[in-house]
């Protein structure tokens, strides 16, 4: 009984771990860019589905329907006035402007927020589900499904729409889809507003789940790395597969070593992996 | 010896007159200057001269840092402790060395960033060597007063930045950093003329790793008292980064200025915006790659004639 409640934590879990590194993904995969302000994202996505539920009583499951266009817009912006300035600089130019830019967001909200760990706790409770001796607090079950939700939502994006195609198309090869009549900087701040977009929306279910705080920004970070490193860099897929594997070594190594070797254990994997298999579980080159 | 190489001992040389000037502030913040150089200069042999964006430094600072404050706490002497922690840093990091640096641009970049974490965590769970979380505490010295100690301190952080100092110029000048300069422009191509990349690569990491890592121990012998989150900083990883993109990346004499001017303005913002120094920080970041990507030496006065005569 015991494996089947690891093995339940592991896939909840999983699908949220997906969710943090989705965006994240698709950001490094399309711009080749490591999106060190991904983890702010999240919190901040955190902070306003707390606002949202204590001072208008909106339940987080429907603040990501105000975080999604709020965060993109915001992701847009950030790429089109700093970020494309330097896209083709080397790699190091790229990740400490992204880093620059995080710490300005991270000091912000402690500035604004302070470093304090909130929750955000719903009223009434809405208690756990058990099947057998398997139990399941039913608003992680909740965000799992609507963090399943997203991931379907952008791969039916980029699979289905106009703009999901061009963006899989600049990720293949970016000369030949200017050649096809492409706007590749348009695209790339789009790319960017999309992973934006998912960051605050993770936020938001995550705040369902664990305690809020600017601190807790860089675990998040570490988290997408990780995933992104496991799954294969570019697919949606990989995202998914990335988010469980990491969850469920998290959970048989917490279990079996005790709780405080898990960081540990994920970034043992991840140098194995990096070095191993740098392309993941399942990397390709396209991204859907 | 070129003129640059020169002029960055001149630099150095000046650095340590400065306990003739002032009291215990003038030494605790030229020690801290001593330290940003060694990190700066250290970094640049791999991040400059090789081109590999790394992220260990706090890595190997908060190593050498837990390396000599443990041996210290078992009554070694302070150069003992500093010695085998650099002799350890460099044998470990060239091994890892040997690995990591097979990968290349970003996950070069998130495996030497994860390097840190890792060091924190087996530091963290390693409770009855390090302390775990609870810190560990350094035996003082000596009782030979307040003074007296700060600026042995300061001398023994000024004698690993000189050497620092002739470790960069002589692997500038040597086969080492040509075959480093190398691998930067194309290593594909240096590969395929003979040059066995993974051994320079790997020397360089460890070279780095050492005196860092000896900086890391200096330092946790001055505070008397070393935590994970402390040592471990990412910001450690993070500001010689800075330093060198401030001073230009590549030359020892630049990258030196850049961590005395980081210094400088870190101190100004410090002072007067303390709650919210990492933001400027980032704002300095993001404003210097973006108008500044060369450094300060892109802020060449016959550049601004030339330009003005445009006009």
């Amino acid at each position: 009984m015991q494996a089947a409640q690891i093995l339940i934590n592991a896939l909840v879990l999983g699908c949220l771990y997906a969710c943090i590194a989705i965006g994240f993904s698709l950001v490094w995969g399309v711009l080749n860019v490591i999106n060190l302000i991904h983890g702010s994202f999240i919190v901040l996505g955190a902070y306003l589905a707390f606002g949202l539920y204590n001072a208008l009583h909106i339940p987080p499951w429907y603040a990501v329907i105000v975080a999604a266009p709020l965060f993109f817009v915001l992701g847009y912006l950030l790429q089109r006035l700093i970020l494309n300035r330097v896209i083709t600089a080397p790699v190091l130019v790229t990740l400490t402007l992204t880093f620059g830019l995080d710490l300005i967001l991270n000091n912000a909200m402690i500035y604004v927020f302070k470093a304090d760990y909130r929750k955000l706790t719903l009223t009434p409770s809405l208690g756990s589900a058990s099947i057998f001796d398997v139990v399941v607090p039913v608003d992680r079950l909740i965000a799992t499904a609507a963090a399943l939700a997203l991931t379907g939502l952008l791969y039916l994006l980029l699979r289905r729409s106009r703009i999901g195609r061009a963006i899989v198309a600049v990720r293949l090869d970016r000369d030949a889809a200017v050649l096809m009549g492409v706007n590749v900087p348009s695209i790339y701040a789009i790319a960017f507003g999309l992973g934006a977009a998912l960051a605050g929306c993770a936020g938001v279910l995550m705040a369902l789940i664990f305690p809020i705080s600017p601190l807790t920004s860089s675990a998040y970070l570490g988290k997408a790395f990780v995933v992104c490193v496991l799954g294969g860099l570019g697919s949606v897929s990989g995202a998914l597969a990335g988010g469980l594997l990491l969850a469920l070594v998290e959970g048989v190594g917490s279990t079996f070593l005790g709780p405080s070797h898990a960081t540990t254990l994920s970034f043992v994997l991840l140098i194995v992996f990096l070095v191993l298999r740098p392309q993941g579980l399942v990397g390709r080159k396209g991204f859907e | 010896m070129t003129r640059s190489n020169i002029a960055l001992l001149v630099l150095i040389a000046a650095v340590a007159a400065l306990p003739l000037f002032g009291g215990a502030y003038a030494l605790r913040l030229g020690t801290i200057a001593c330290l940003y150089a060694v990190l700066a200069l250290s970094w640049n042999v791999v991040g400059g001269l090789a081109g590999y964006p790394s992220f260990a430094t706090a890595a190997f600072f908060g190593y050498g840092a837990y390396a000599a404050g443990v041996l210290l706490g078992h009554g070694w002497p302070l150069w003992a402790a500093v010695a085998s922690a650099m002799l350890s840093a460099f044998v470990a990091a060239a091994a890892l060395g040997a690995v990591l640096l097979r990968l290349r641009g970003h996950y070069f970049a998130i495996a030497s960033l994860s390097l840190a974490e890792v060091l924190r965590e087996l530091v963290n769970n390693a409770t009855d060597l390090t302390g775990g979380g609870m810190g560990l505490n350094i035996p003082l010295a000596s009782g030979a007063g307040i003074m007296a100690e700060a600026t042995f301190f300061f001398f023994a952080m000024w004698g690993v930045l000189l050497a620092t100092a002739l470790m960069a110029i002589i692997v500038g000048g040597s086969k080492l950093g040509f075959a480093l300069a190398c691998i930067r422009q194309n290593e594909t191509a240096s590969s395929m003329v003979g040059l066995n990349t993974t051994l320079y690569k790997a020397a360089a990491f460890g070279l780095s790793a050492c005196f860092v890592s000896a900086a890391g121990g200096i330092y946790a012998a001055w505070v008397h008292y070393i935590d994970p989150s402390d040592v471990f900083d990412i910001l450690y990883s993070v500001k010689p980064i800075v330093m060198a993109l401030m001073g230009g990346l590549g030359s020892p004499l630049g990258v030196a200025c850049g961590a005395f001017l980081y210094l400088g303005l870190e101190e100004v913002v410090w002072r007067n915006y303390i709650q919210i120094h990492t933001g400027v920080l980032g704002l300095l970041i993001v404003l210097l790659l973006l108008f500044l990507p060369h450094g300060l030496s892109s802020l060449r006065p016959d550049r601004l004639w030339r330009r003005a005569k445009h006009v």
